[in-house]
């Protein structure tokens, strides 16, 4: 809309420029949303604020709310949900109703972790700028999108005016080149990723993932390594959308359709970053070096491969990383020099807005399938929607987990971050296919280790961690 | 938002990079519908030893005497990192905490301070350290952190400048700004912007079509 500059751009740098509604060069830009995502934990106190004064949500249609960060994953009864959970949930609900804002509520087909929602329903696009009071919003990025995360007073403020008040932040390109091995998922490809580049490495860009491997990686991988960005740092984390976005968002429920879905192609396909486009910061990897990935630590930074091992704290030059590095395997309970393949668990965690949908489930099934989770582990498994668990049941995968002894549940954030009853005890060890490893994350004194599915599902198996590819 | 120009008051060292929003706030207490009374679960896994929060960890900075009535928080690298949530901000907000000096912090953490009122100044590293080792060593260590000139200042003189603050943020802590209403006063050009854009890219407004051709 804006006349063109010359110079190449990268698709952030479109995305930015076709949603500028004011730049005065004295106040922040101002730019406009075309997707608003809302849930019950980071939305009570916005509607609030509307409330008090007196003020409309400018684009109710633009809008979806659901229900997932405390719902409760053994039932889909509100009422079993413990007070304060349920007084959110139905707090969203009123808010919802008053306002006049779509709603997927526990027990409608149509809820899920609001991440997994929107994409299998259409409501992400390419080229859309989306926001959601939920750091990972990232995920939506797989389709070549602008998605991040916003504070309760920024949903405020999109309610009230369907704009946000931005920096541009950099351009930051990473590039991962060749194939990866067998074994090796867009889960380890993250967290390989911010294994390298640290969890300061994206802060202040908006990373754009190039090359071959995240090309040939489905939309399910792509927003799985979209996800995690923010554990990078980074503002938000973005893949061109090409043949097979379209393929996948075709005849979506609130996907444009028809001659207006091929109109929408034809400018989703301007989208991708012009050839010499400058990006501030580059990184490239290659597939071939990723091995299946676990962290030790209590961040995602803090990551190494199955082949590793814990590493000593003497071995870091850095005063403070070494302090670092030493509180945090004094949380985890582990000892330098530990083989990753020693680590035992005690609960398995398969699920999130991470690796939730149902490739992460079918993959994790392949592994299961024919064999018992081992007599010390608790395992779980979490679809991320109601879409995706009716998938899965009707594929046949619930009753493989089942059979193997996991317990199926119905869809949250559940043991992610543990809102609702889904929680670590104090000193439990979980494999987890969730994003944070953070101290007391899943649970007061829980141990997290992130992992991808496979990796998750065969250590529920053999109550340790084990080289998947052995598996496959 | 209550008005930020000129704040003096003791600061609390909390000598951790990537301290995340979980810490801050642990998430069994996000079940609040309003923005008050999160101040006394702030840092709740590191300050207390029991779940109830009535058996202090004399260990943590926040409860030694020599700390209390704190209201400046000194950090390291990459505070606030982890979940959006602007419980975060509202925990130290109404614990006391107006301003929190570190070397970097976690992008949508750095946001939600400036809609509350609370200043985040960035230093460089190897001035925490001398802010660090400055509070450490003395009994009440008092900052003054001067938004309009963008300065601390400590009581033995030494005076840290900081930078990287947009003009515009400063104006709007300095007023106590309320972000909608500056927003809502461009609504002609939202709206301007909005049929340039549903012209343009009309398949972003068509979710209640019904399927075509």
């Amino acid at each position: 809309m804006q006349p063109k500059d010359s110079h190449p751009r990268t698709m952030y740098d479109k995305i930015w420029d076709d949603h500028l509604v004011l730049d005065d060069g004295v106040q922040a830009p101002l730019i406009y949303v075309d997707r608003h995502l809302i849930h019950e934990v980071t939305s009570p106190q916005a509607f609030e604020g509307l409330r008090l004064a007196g003020r409309k949500v400018r684009r109710r249609d633009l809008t979806l709310a659901t229900m997932d960060h405390n719902v409760p994953t053994h039932t889909r009864d509100m009422r079993a949900a413990e007070p304060l959970s349920r007084l959110q949930m139905e707090t969203l609900a009123a808010n919802c109703e008053e306002y006049g804002i779509r709603i997927y509520a526990l027990g409608h087909p149509c809820q899920g972790v609001v991440h997994i929602i929107g994409p299998e329903l259409g409501f992400t696009l390419p080229g859309a700028v989306i926001v959601c009071g939920d750091s990972h919003t990232s995920t939506h990025g797989a389709f070549g999108a602008l998605a991040f995360g916003i504070g309760t007073s920024e949903v405020e403020h999109v309610l009230a005016t369907q704009t946000l008040r931005q920096y541009k932040a950099g351009n930051m390109e990473v590039r991962v080149e060749g194939r990866l091995k067998r074994g090796v998922f867009a889960k380890d490809v993250v967290l390989a990723i911010i294994g390298t580049i640290g969890t300061l490495g994206g802060q202040g860009f908006v990373i754009e993932y190039t090359g071959e491997a995240i090309r040939a990686l489905s939309l399910e991988g792509r927003m799985t390594v979209c996800n995690m960005s923010i554990e990078a740092g980074a503002k938000a984390g973005m893949v061109a959308p090409d043949e097979k976005t379209f393929a996948y968002l075709r005849e979506r429920e609130f996907a444009p359709k028809g001659a207006m879905f091929e109109r929408a192609i034809s400018y989703w396909e301007t989208l991708a970053s012009d050839p010499g486009a400058v990006f501030d910061k580059r990184v490239e990897m290659k597939a071939d070096d990723i091995l299946p990935q676990v962290t030790w630590g209590t961040h995602p930074g803090m990551v190494t491969d199955i082949e590793g091992r814990v590493p000593d704290p003497a071995a870091f030059e850095d005063p403070g990383e070494r302090e670092s590095v030493r509180r945090a395997l004094a949380y985890m309970g582990l000892d330098p020099g530990t083989k990753i393949t020693d680590i035992r668990i005690d609960k398995a965690f398969i699920g999130s807005c991470t690796n939730g949908r149902i490739e992460d489930l079918r993959v994790a099934a392949g592994v299961v399938k024919g064999r018992k989770v081992h007599g010390a582990v608790h395992a779980m498994v979490v679809p991320g929607s109601e879409q995706v668990r009716r998938e899965a049941e009707g594929e046949g995968l619930a009753g493989i987990f089942r059979e193997a002894g996991f317990d199926w549940r119905g869809p949250g954030c559940s043991m992610c971050l543990g809102m609702n009853e889904d929680v670590l005890k104090p000193g439990e060890r979980c494999a987890s296919t969730s994003n944070r490893n953070f101290e007391g994350r899943q649970g007061k004194g829980g141990r997290t280790h992130l992992v991808s599915p496979a990796m998750a599902a065969a250590a529920a198996l053999e109550g340790r961690f084990v080289d998947i590819r052995e598996y496959l | 938002m209550e008005p930020f120009n000129t704040h003096e008051g003791i600061a609390v060292p909390l000598d951790r990079p990537d301290v995340d929003t979980d810490q801050i706030i642990p998430k069994q207490f996000l079940k609040k519908i309003t923005k008050t009374g999160f101040g006394k679960h702030l840092f709740h896994d590191w300050r207390y030893r029991d779940d109830e929060g009535k058996e202090e960890n004399p260990d943590f900075p926040l409860n030694q005497a020599r700390y209390k009535g704190a209201s400046i928080l000194l950090a390291r690298d990459n505070f606030g990192c982890g979940s959006s949530r602007e419980h975060a901000p509202w925990a130290l907000l109404d614990f006391g905490i107006r301003v929190v000096i570190a070397p970097s912090f976690a992008d949508i953490f750095f946001n939600n301070c400036f809609k509350n009122g609370i200043l985040p100044v960035i230093l460089r590293r190897e001035e925490m350290d001398r802010l660090f080792r400055y509070v450490e060593g003395r009994e009440d260590a008092r900052l003054t952190v001067d938004l309009e000139a963008q300065e601390v200042r400590a009581e033995d003189g030494s005076v840290y400048a900081f930078s990287g603050l947009d003009p515009f943020r400063k104006e709007c802590l300095m007023n106590g700004w309320d972000d909608i209403e500056l927003s809502l006063k461009h609504e002609a050009e939202i709206r301007a912007f909005e049929e340039r854009h549903a012209s343009a890219h009309p398949f972003y407004f068509v979710l209640n079509a019904t399927p075509q051709g």
